[in-house]
């Protein structure tokens, strides 16, 4: 298992001076000038040319390239454009919404999930099974911002049950923090428990004809013993691939839900500083979630070996 | 056709696949909505009507009025060609790139096949919208440039599989025949190996339209991709948003739009890939 984890790490260093170099070029090799980003085209050639100077993109490539490589590795992403905060202090701020988020997006979509996956794939062509066939076609392409503001209008603008939008400080009020990310979280996590119920199905149908399962059925358990204790744990293999895979994606809706429900997090942090032309901040913020990603996958690859040990022998 | 072929076969098997003939119906429509939007829109989807504003759906504005008493019904028709443009051009620009980046790894393996997997791992470690957001916030909030950014996410995806597929065909006997016969390399991947590995590739164009119409619709929503006056149902979307609680039918349509379109292009997927390998049905 250590020579197995030993390697993975191994392997995520190239990726991750890779996925610098392609966040560095962002600002500086695509096509379109920082400084006419953040000046506006009617700039004088003059204070372009000062800007440029001051924030040293007059120097060569290798060399800005190495400096702000060498200052992220020590956690320094350079400072806002607009309001001069350090950007790595910028996106700590906001990182406890957003992992917040995560967590109960996460957890809506298991506790959906989970239960209908395993009755759909128990009780097979049955009217559940039907419904929750159609609930993974729906919740898969629903788009997040439209399920979103349907919510908004059911819950808090029709019935008022929740708010429709902001946040409250978990430290702050723990009742109404909880009440500020249900529809959040219900929008950022059907779409995932929609693929989670699929993947579940199918992988429940599958082990449920394995001749283990057959054993211990004629051996006399109980139905609820099968599934629950011998079924379940492995199908919950393919559950973690799913999970696993789609982080990006849940990552990348936070965007969308922090914004359409004002949520101050890490999402919302960079959808402002786009369109403030910060971009030290987007920089910052790709890089940010791009490594994030990178190393959940690593804790996913671990999990997943530790889960079905044949992974580590490829 | 000859039944007894593959190709009969699988169509055989499509035809008898309901997720697969209502995924094709909805394409259908959304298609022919997309042809005749200049027959099928009763107003012109850009003209403001300032005595009509936020009016509720009625026999004259089916759909209703938006906040400049714009028809969202004609808006709705003429926003279908930006979501077709969107899973076109994605699609397209995706091909053109990892087509042959997947050909070539899986081709010639060896230090070609690595260097090209470790750049498409590179572009994997990124969260596709936030790829996205990126590459069209430096390149500036535009159409062309959302599209460019999601088909540049796509790559990786197009690049993998026909890796994975180009992989097995190349072990064929055919394969070994042509190469006996003097053909080149290239001739071989041209003529032998790519037509042999295109289905797969067929089932991922529809799932990824599906994904390009989303993820064209999110970039609108957020105000990075189609610009007003522009119809496009992300942005007619980000407008209802506004006016939520007084004209809720603003979102509601173009919602139902992008849905049923993402609906009937992964359905459409999800009946050729069943139709292909039952196997693969859940």
């Amino acid at each position: 298992m250590l020579t197995f984890i030993g390697r993975r790490l191994l392997a995520t260093i190239p990726l991750l001076f890779f996925v610098s170099l392609v966040v560095f070029s962002f600002v500086h090799v695509l096509p379109g000038d920082p400084a006419v980003l953040f000046l506006g085209e009617e700039a004088m050639p003059e204070t372009l040319a000062q800007f440029r100077t001051r924030l040293g993109f007059d120097r060569p490539l290798t060399a800005q390239y190495a400096e702000w490589l060498g200052r992220a590795l020590q956690g320094d992403l350079g400072r806002s454009l607009r309001t001069n905060q350090p950007v790595a202090e910028a996106i700590l701020q906001r990182l406890p919404v957003t992992l917040e988020l995560l967590a109960a997006a996460l957890l809506v979509s298991l506790a959906i999930a989970i239960p209908m996956g395993i009755v759909s794939a128990v009780k097979r062509n049955s009217g559940v099974d039907l419904m929750s066939t159609v609930f993974a076609l729906v919740g898969f392409s629903m788009p997040n911002f439209w399920l979103g503001l349907i919510l908004i209008y059911v819950f808090a603008l029709f019935l008022r049950w929740l708010p429709p939008s902001g946040f409250v400080p978990l430290p702050a009020d723990l009742a109404e923090n909880l009440r500020s990310l249900i529809l959040p979280a219900i929008t950022l996590g059907t779409a995932l428990a929609a693929l989670v119920t699929r993947q579940l199905r199918s992988g429940m149908l599958e082990v449920l004809r394995q001749d283990y399962v057959r054993t211990a059925q004629a051996k006399g358990l109980s139905q609820r013993l099968v599934v629950g204790k011998h079924a379940l744990k492995n199908a919950l293999i393919a559950v973690v691939t799913v999970v696993g895979l789609q982080i990006g994606g849940l990552l990348g809706n936070t965007i969308i839900t922090e914004t359409l429900f004002a949520l101050p997090g890490v999402g919302r942090l960079m959808i402002d500083a786009i369109f403030s032309r910060d971009f030290f901040i987007v920089q910052g913020v790709i890089l940010f979630l791009a490594v994030g990603y990178v190393l959940s996958n690593l804790v996913v690859d671990v999990v997943y070996s530790y889960l079905d040990p044949r992974i580590r022998l490829r | 056709m000859d039944s007894s072929s593959l190709r009969g076969i699988a169509l055989h098997q499509f035809r008898r696949s309901v997720v697969g003939l209502v995924g094709a119906a909805l394409v259908a429509v959304f298609l022919l909505v997309t042809a005749g939007a200049a027959w099928l829109a009763p107003y012109d989807p850009v003209a403001a009507d300032f005595a009509d504003v936020l009016s509720p759906p009625s026999w004259r504005h089916p759909f209703g009025t938006d906040d400049i008493g714009r028809d969202i019904l004609s808006r709705v028709v003429h926003g279908s060609r930006v979501s077709l443009e969107a899973g076109l051009f994605t699609v397209a620009v995706a091909l053109t790139i990892g087509l042959p980046l997947g050909l070539a790894a899986g081709f010639f393996g060896g230090r070609v096949d690595d260097l090209i997997m470790r750049g498409i791992e590179v572009i994997l470690s990124f969260p596709t919208l936030v790829l996205a957001l990126g590459i069209t916030a430096v390149l500036g909030p535009k159409l062309i440039h959302a599209l460019f950014a999601i088909g540049i996410v796509f790559v990786p995806h197009f690049a993998r599989l026909l890796r994975g597929q180009v992989l097995s065909v190349r072990e064929n006997d055919f394969v070994a025949a042509a190469r006996a016969l003097g053909a080149s390399d290239l001739r071989v991947m041209r003529l032998h190996v790519l037509p042999n590995c295109l289905a797969p590739i067929l089932v991922q164009s529809s799932f990824s339209i599906a994904f390009a119409i989303l993820t064209e619709a999110a970039l609108s929503f957020l105000g990075l991709g189609t610009q007003p006056p522009t119809p496009s149902w992300g942005i007619m979307l980000s407008t209802g948003r506004g006016y939520l609680e007084q004209a809720p039918w603003l979102g509601a349509f173009p919602g139902l739009a992008i849905f049923l379109t993402v609906l009937g292009f992964n359905l459409l997927g999800d009946g050729i890939r069943d139709a292909r390998d039952p196997r693969l049905k859940t």
